[in-house]
């Protein structure tokens, strides 16, 4: 790691778990200003468990969750709100207001948080679904357009508000190849474009490897991380059966041959 | 006997399907035939394990197959719970001569899987079942008192203009409460000015005492029966539908969202219908009070003769203004255990269909049982202050 960078998320001896049953523990791992880094793992190893632990939805049983320093589960809940107001959430389902069109809910966070007119507001709205392709359906309800548009309409509404860290969960389940691709594509631009820090859910290998940069690999049976580093050179100097498995989609026979 | 029947039936079957042949020493040879699909039935491994009781030398099994054999996934089923048994009984079961689809379908399940790694549930005994139930209870009344706690600290808040409070869904909902809801209101309630009236009318025509149905359901109406079943009919159909939105938007991680801006799900979603239903329960009472008498009117009048207006100067002395009061006060008590009730239910619901159709249920059912209880306790508080 970067000495010069500072960790944008720091997770320290983080335990998680539900009603008294562990899902993950001992975590340890940090997140560099401009990552897109991979929380990767099988199904139901913990991974959208952890993500909630860590944009504020899910209490940890033990560690410390750091934004910049700052422990988010120490602080009262104005200065959890604050932290929170710094990263958008784009969540597998796309979670749009169903009740509100894609362009209320894209406008939604500027109405809460900024001091803008009801035009500058339009504005800016129209800028946010422009960059995800999504302008000519900002009147249209999330009930009627495809799967794949709530996903980048949901895009544009987390990044209303140009957050520093924006969170995928398991942002090309449900998508095509070619949407996946677009998608991913779109990531990379934000990055590049807002600055913004990018965390992943994902068990999706072709974006992994697309844009990934850092990861950590969850493993269901040992309740632990058990890799930490680019997805690339973990595929290549990994001498863990299990990541290679998962890296490769090899099986442990292939593997032992 | 039909038992018996089948079991020699299914012996018959089995017979035809199975040849043993002890030709080598310590192996016994299963020769399939016939039909092995599932329309034909599946059979019991007991006729095999009988055979191997009775020969406990046996160390192996070939099995053979006839070229006639009919497959599909009842052989499977067969095969695999027979050679599960031999491996308890460490006896060799050799597939090979089995047709190639069936060994690769016996390889695939008998394959070792993944180890279980989620934690086994202890069996409970009795007490500790009852204790657990005890606890549920207990943590109910505590996710109650501190969702009612929330929507008091979320209503000042409200009052003092610190939530962001959107007037266009307001006034949707303030429609769906209000304008969907009246026309069944009216009807249920005129239905049942009409039936208070018929049921008043066979005692009172005893005495020759028609004239006091005004006063009955007049006072019953006004009192406390329009709200009630104004308070049911509402529970049944925006309780409900609030409990369902509610838990979709649990189910779709939309409230997830709202956390996450920062925004709390109470003061968005749960306070506009609160507003909103204590604004219209009253209104849409005072609109039961008026079908109500209207019922007992058209029965008093057009089928039991009474004088129209005898009834309505009956009806205005009997209905105090007092009464009106209470009514309305009962109202106003119904629409915050009806919104609460569908609220608390939609926002704790399972993020699954069926935790959704629990939620609606569970909204209905509660917000019954509060108007209920409800109305007991005003009842009684009337009874004491006398009014």
């Amino acid at each position: 790691m970067d000495s010069k960078v500072l960790p944008i998320i720091e997770v320290k001896d983080l335990d998680i778990g539900y009603n008294n049953i562990p899902v993950m523990r001992n975590l340890n791992f940090s997140v560099n200003k401009g990552d897109i880094f991979i929380f990767m793992g099988v199904s139901g190893c913990g991974k959208s468990t952890l993500l909630k632990s860590l944009i504020g939805l899910k209490q940890p049983d033990k560690g410390k969750v750091l934004y910049s320093g700052k422990s988010f589960w120490d602080e009262d809940e104005p200065g959890q709100k604050n932290i929170m107001r710094r990263f958008g959430v784009l969540y597998q389902s796309g979670a749009l207001w169903s009740s509100l069109t894609v362009g209320e809910n894209v406008a939604l966070p500027l109405q809460l948080y900024t001091k803008l007119s009801v035009q500058q507001i339009q504005e800016i709205v129209s800028l946010k679904l422009s960059l995800v392709g999504m302008e000519e359906y900002a009147d249209s309800l999330p009930s009627g357009i495809s799967g794949g548009m709530r996903k980048r309409a949901a895009l544009a509404r987390a990044i209303a508000l140009d957050p520093d860290i924006i969170f995928f969960d398991e942002p090309s389940a449900g998508l095509d190849p070619i949407n996946a691709r677009k998608l991913d594509d779109l990531i990379l631009d934000l990055r590049d474009s807002l600055g913004a820090t990018i965390v992943i859910v994902t068990h999706e290998l072709a974006s992994i490897f697309a844009i990934g940069n850092n990861s950590v690999f969850l493993d269901a049976e040992t309740k632990t991380m058990i890799a930490t580093g680019s997805p690339k050179d973990l595929l290549a100097n990994s001498q863990d059966e299990k990541v290679i498995q998962f890296l490769t989609r090899a099986k442990k026979q292939e593997l032992k041959q | 006997m039909l038992a018996i029947k089948r079991l020699v039936f299914n012996e018959i079957i089995m017979l035809e399907k199975l040849d043993f042949d002890y030709s080598i020493p310590k192996t016994l040879i299963v020769k399939l035939e016939g039909d092995w699909q599932i329309s034909a039935g599946l059979l019991p491994i007991t006729e095999i394990t009988a055979q191997l009781t009775s020969h406990p030398d046996i160390r192996q099994i070939n099995l053979n197959v006839s070229e006639e054999l009919q497959w599909d996934s009842g052989l499977i089923a067969f095969l695999f719970k027979l050679i599960r048994e031999c491996e308890q009984k460490k006896i060799q079961v050799d597939h090979k001569n089995l047709p190639p689809g069936a060994q690769k379908l016996l390889e695939i399940a008998l394959k070792v899987h993944e180890k279980n790694i989620l934690p086994q549930q202890p069996r409970e005994s009795f007490f500790e079942k009852t204790g657990d139930k005890v606890l549920q209870i207990y943590q109910s009344l505590c996710l109650i008192l501190n969702f009612l706690g929330d929507i008091t600290v979320s209503f000042s808040r409200t009052i003092k203009g610190k939530v962001y409070f959107r007037w266009d869904d307001f006034m949707l909902i303030v429609k769906r409460c209000g304008v969907d809801t009246l026309l069944l209101v009216c009807l249920i309630n005129l239905l049942v000015g009409m039936i208070l009236a018929f049921v008043g009318s066979i005692q009172l025509k005893i005495f020759g005492a028609q004239i006091y149905i005004a006063d009955i359901v007049g006072i019953a109406m006004v009192r406390v029966l329009a709200a009630v079943m104004t308070g049911i009919i509402v529970s049944g159909r925006i309780g409900a539908s609030f409990a369902a939105e509610l838990g979709m938007m649990e189910s779709s991680e939309e409230i997830d969202a709202l956390k996450t801006l920062g925004v709390s799900p109470v003061e968005f979603l749960v306070i506009p219908r609160v507003i909103a239903l204590v604004i219209m329960m009253p209104i849409l009472t005072i609109y039961a009070d008026l079908m109500g008498i209207l019922g007992g009117f058209i029965i008093s009048v057009g089928m039991l003769g009474l004088n129209p207006i005898e009834y309505l100067n009956h009806t205005q002395v009997a209905v105090q203004l007092s009464f009106v009061w209470i009514g309305l006060i009962h109202s106003i008590v119904f629409g915050v255990i009806i919104a609460v009730s569908g609220c608390l239910r939609g926002i704790n619901c399972q993020r699954n269909a069926a935790g959704v159709g629990m939620a609606t249920t569970s909204a209905v059912v509660t917000g019954i049982t509060g108007i209920v209880i409800a109305t007991a306790i005003i009842t009684f508080i009337c009874q004491i202050l006398g009014v």
